[in-house]
């Protein structure tokens, strides 16, 4: 087992750090819904961690959590050594973590180019007085984050849809779209909520190479949320395994996938 | 200065009787090879732009004096790994001047660049490695990286390899893979300049410049040879021709694999040093054209037919009073517009309404196209609609064709400014000699015949004879009042029907190609008693009009098979048939019966060659059942096909398509008797 600050090399050539993130005893409950039971894993840095499991197993909710958007009313998550306090989502975004939504989440009227800057909000300081005038500093600051921008839209190959409005986009590439978005904000963790869901295969080979290659260039430690087993196994470090709030199983892709209840859960079982 | 040193600049040439290759043998100021060229642009144009590419949504720009730095750089680099006099070096990826810069550097070395086209698949790629021993390969990107690693066990001659993209190369075995700025770097460092000097000097007239592999419609590509000689002569007497000049502008965007890349990008823009202009990506070419607006344009007749689709469609789209003026002014345009483009005496009231034309439409939609600037337009390698000509030439767009071959260094014959017609391909380009042989197939010498096939001295006998004559495999004849050259088809496809009539399906399949809707046609027919045709919708067209009729379809191969399409189909085959019934000679060649193909004809399939040009043999091999169909008269034919995808995994399609019958004129048999 390893410890909390150990690192080591994956068999591609990836150094994975230490802890980065740590979930213990998570309980999350709705009323009387318990969305999470008592779930504890960590997350380390530089790895690509999955979060898998049936529909309604907590997968969002979990990740709610990690992104400071739901409280746990049990357990605490521990962030670089120390137990987070309660933040708001700019606090949050502020510490490093960006993510993508489910269902997509972008300014539908707005160029991609815009919707991009978004993403830098946390990198601007000038005041909103200086950037309406555009003036002194504020021009310096908006062409230094436009180059950092201009150099994600080369990275995920959106230079020809530069200029068009987020609406009229399909949907594979929103998705990309709202992983430029995520990306500006050079994030230490980037949390994907379903990246893949409901692209055809040859979309979601190009998402996965976009997901290793953010993994790899920018050095981001990634938690996933996705349905499609293949894409988890072929991507993910490490899986945690959810079902009914509860974790069933965690490891690598090879330990989870020979995991008897990972798979009564994801086969099922008679009942006999 | 340039102009003063090249003998042949005043030579009147009268199209057939030709120059003698002793006349214009001798090089003037050692302008012997592209280096030398790049050097004394460095000295006349040294602080105007070279090259230019979109990156990071700006276009950034390289002197002439920083290109020959940037180019030296890498040349002592490639010293460093050791690169030999007569190597060969694999030169892939989409076009940026970094990759060009190679070529040239690799010419400095006095080595061989060898571009290869950059969709081809691992085996392509492995096969042409292969035949030329490529010791080393200048890669774009990963993508291409990988390819040549997939084969690369064999590969024994290859060396080092290079890449320019470093994105998700930094886990690979860095032991026989270096980064272009890296060894650019190293280059700068460690290099010897003398001894790069020594190998530049040492380059002569007859060096090799290039060698490209043909596209290989029939068999396996040959490496074609062109020496310093064919390049900067073709170059230089194409670019006086046309009046390119230092300030040109030109944007590179078609495979750098392909001779005419090689001489717009290279030979022209050396020659006459003008700018290269390199798109961000393949999918922002149209976006970076209108940014850049060329003054020298080439495109194959596809890009022009598609443009010319979209304009059509967004009309349709358009609101009323737009729809009036496009359609008011285009009417206007194509009475007069060429008129006045060649200079023909066109009245006050015409010329007006021309100018209010072109300040509502012509002046805008030329603007959207990125057409605006272009001076000299050309377009090559198909025959292009006569509608879809004159579209552009209405609209004040100096588009002329020419008619050429890798094996000539591009250039046989090109339109002088004011003799554009759609059906020639025009006279002999200065310095070409044409002669047509009794079989109709066209032949021609010029500076810019190639040495030789690498390593193939049985094909080079079998193209070039003793006197330098190369055969074009194109049957043809030259008009005899005006000289210009028309070109029939392939001489090889040109066949006999059963009853003895000519077979010319590239003919039938042209005017077929001419209707928005089809984007391909495959004619067959020869040694039979009748013609039949594969077609391919265009899918913008053919989708688009389904849009507005409320058309529902799930998928390309059921839009296909719908009636309707079948129907619109049948009556344009009909109007073809009319339209061929026309010609004598080759009214047998009417389509009795079509069927509209479920997939569209791709090179990733082995269909058409990466210049899309329809590999007649395999199609009618794969499609075999459906052709037997067409002829023994079924209603309807189930086939299944093996498809690749892009990513090189096979898969494949069902579908039962019908067969349809198309009317035919009768062919009297008076006109045979005529004759």
């Amino acid at each position: 087992m390893l410890d909390q600050t150990d690192s080591y090399v994956t068999a591609d050539g990836r150094t994975i750090g230490g802890v980065m993130m740590e979930m213990k005893n998570i309980t999350l409950r709705f009323g009387g819904v318990v969305a999470i039971k008592d779930i504890s894993f960590d997350i380390r840095e530089g790895e690509i961690r999955a979060i898998i499991g049936p529909n309604g197993a907590g997968k969002s909710s979990m990740l709610n959590v990690i992104s400071g958007f739901y409280r746990p009313q049990e357990g605490e998550v521990w962030f670089r050594g120390k137990p987070r306090p309660q933040m708001k989502p700019y606090q949050v975004a502020q510490q490093g973590i960006a993510r993508t939504f489910q269902n997509i989440a972008l300014f539908e009227g707005m160029t991609v180019l815009d919707n991009v800057m978004t993403g830098r909000l946390n990198h601007m300081k000038t005041g909103m007085l200086g950037q309406a005038l555009w003036w002194g500093k504020a021009e310096r600051e908006e062409s230094e984050n436009r180059e950092a921008v201009e150099r994600i839209i080369d990275f995920l190959e959106i230079q020809s849809i530069r200029k068009t409005p987020v609406g009229r986009l399909p949907y594979g590439l929103k998705k990309r779209v709202e992983l430029a978005r995520a990306l500006a904000a050079e994030p230490k963790l980037l949390l994907l909520d379903e990246p893949m869901a409901g692209m055809n295969v040859e979309e979601k080979e190009d998402m996965s190479r976009f997901i290793l290659d953010v993994n790899d260039e920018f050095g981001t430690t990634i938690a996933l949320i996705e349905h499609d087993m293949g894409v988890v196994m072929d991507l993910s470090d490490r899986v945690v395994v959810m079902d009914y709030g509860k974790k069933i199983g965690d490891g690598t892709p090879d330990e989870v996938r020979s995991n008897q209840q990972v798979i009564d859960a994801y086969l099922g079982v008679s009942h006999d | 200065m340039k102009r003063e040193s090249n003998p042949v600049e005043h030579v009147e040439n009268d199209g057939l009787g030709g120059i003698a290759l002793s006349d214009v043998s001798t090089p003037g100021s050692g302008l012997v090879s592209v280096p030398a060229l790049l050097a004394r642009n460095v000295r006349e144009f040294g602080a105007s732009a070279a090259y230019r590419e979109k990156e990071f949504g700006i276009w950034q720009a390289w002197t002439w004096a920083e290109a020959a730095d940037e180019i030296e750089a890498l040349a002592l680099g490639l010293m460093t790994l050791g690169i030999n006099p007569g190597d060969h070096v694999a030169i892939v990826g989409r076009n940026r001047p970094h990759l060009y810069w190679s070529m040239v550097a690799v010419q400095m070395t006095g080595a061989v660049p060898v571009p290869i086209y950059q969709d081809a698949v691992g085996e392509e790629i492995a096969y042409v490695l292969d035949h030329c021993k490529a010791r080393f390969i200048i890669a774009g990107d990963q993508e291409q990286v990988d390819k040549v690693l997939e084969v690369g066990d064999r590969l024994q001659g290859l060396d080092h390899m290079v890449y320019l993209d470093a994105r998700g190369m930094r886990k690979y075995d860095h032991a026989k893979l270096t980064q272009y700025q890296v060894l650019q770097d190293k280059g700068r460092k460690e290099g010897d300049k003398a001894a790069l000097k020594a190998r530049t000097d040492a380059l002569t007239y007859d060096s090799t410049c290039v060698m490209l592999y043909t596209s290989g419609t029939t068999g396996k590509p040959k490496g074609v040879v062109l020496s310093n000689r064919n390049i900067i002569e073709t170059s230089k007497n194409s670019a006086d021709f046309d009046g390119l000049r230092a300030g040109d502008e030109v944007l590179a965007y078609l495979p750098m694999a392909w001779v005419g890349d090689f001489i717009f990008s290279i030979g022209q823009a050396y020659w006459a040093g003008f700018c290269v202009n390199c798109p961000e990506s393949a999918e922002t070419v149209m976006h970076d054209l209108r940014e850049i607006g060329p003054t020298y344009y080439f495109a194959p007749p596809r890009v022009f037919e598609t443009q010319l689709t979209n304009v059509m469609i967004r009309m349709e789209d358009a609101g009323r009073v737009k729809r009036w003026l496009f359609n008011t002014f285009m009417e206007h345009a194509k009475k007069v517009g060429p008129q006045l483009l060649d200079g023909k005496p066109v009245s006050a009231m015409g010329r007006f309404k021309y100018w209010l034309g072109n300040l509502f439409v012509y002046g805008p939609l030329k603007n959207t196209l990125g057409f605006s600037r272009v001076r000299v337009g050309y377009t090559a390698g198909e025959a292009i609609g006569p509608e879809i000509f004159d579209f552009y030439r209405a609209m004040g767009i100096n588009l002329k064709q020419l008619y050429g071959q890798t094996e000539a260094s591009v250039f046989i014959t090109q339109q002088k400014d004011n003799e554009v017609r759609p059906d020639t391909v025009g006279t002999p380009t200065p310095g070409v000699e044409l002669k047509i042989a009794d079989n109709g197939e066209v032949f021609y010498r010029s500076p810019g015949v190639f040495v030789e096939y690498y390593n193939n001295a049985e094909s080079t006998a079998g193209t070039k004879d003793s006197e330098g004559w190369v055969a074009t495999g194109d049957a043809g004849f030259l008009e005899p009042d005006t000289g210009h050259l028309r070109i029939i088809d392939r001489a090889k496809d040109v066949g006999k029907m059963a009853d003895g009539s000519l077979f010319a399906p590239k003919y039938v399949e042209n005017k077929l190609k001419f209707f928005p809707n089809i984007l391909e046609a495959v004619v067959f027919g020869n040694a039979r008693d009748r013609c039949v045709a594969f077609i391919n919708i265009d899918l913008t067209a053919v989708g688009n009009w389904a849009e507005r009729n409320n058309i529902a379809y799930a998928s390309y191969q059921e839009l296909s098979q719908h009636p309707q399409v079948l129907e619109t189909i049948r009556s344009h085959v009909e109007e073809v048939n009319r339209s061929v019934a026309e010609d004598e000679m080759l009214s047998g060649c009417q389509v009795h019966r079509f069927l509209v193909l479920h997939k569209e004809l791709d090179a990733d399939d082995g269909e058409m060659t990466r210049t899309r040009k329809v590999r007649r043999r395999i199609v009618e091999e794969k499609f075999d059942d459906l052709i037997t169909g067409l002829y023994d008269g079924a209603a309807q034919v189930s086939t299944e096909t093996e498809v690749t995808y892009e990513d090189g995994r096979k898969g494949s399609i069902k579908a039962t398509l019908k067969l349809m019958d198309a009317a035919t004129v009768p062919v009297g048999t008076m006109k045979v008797a005529a004759e």
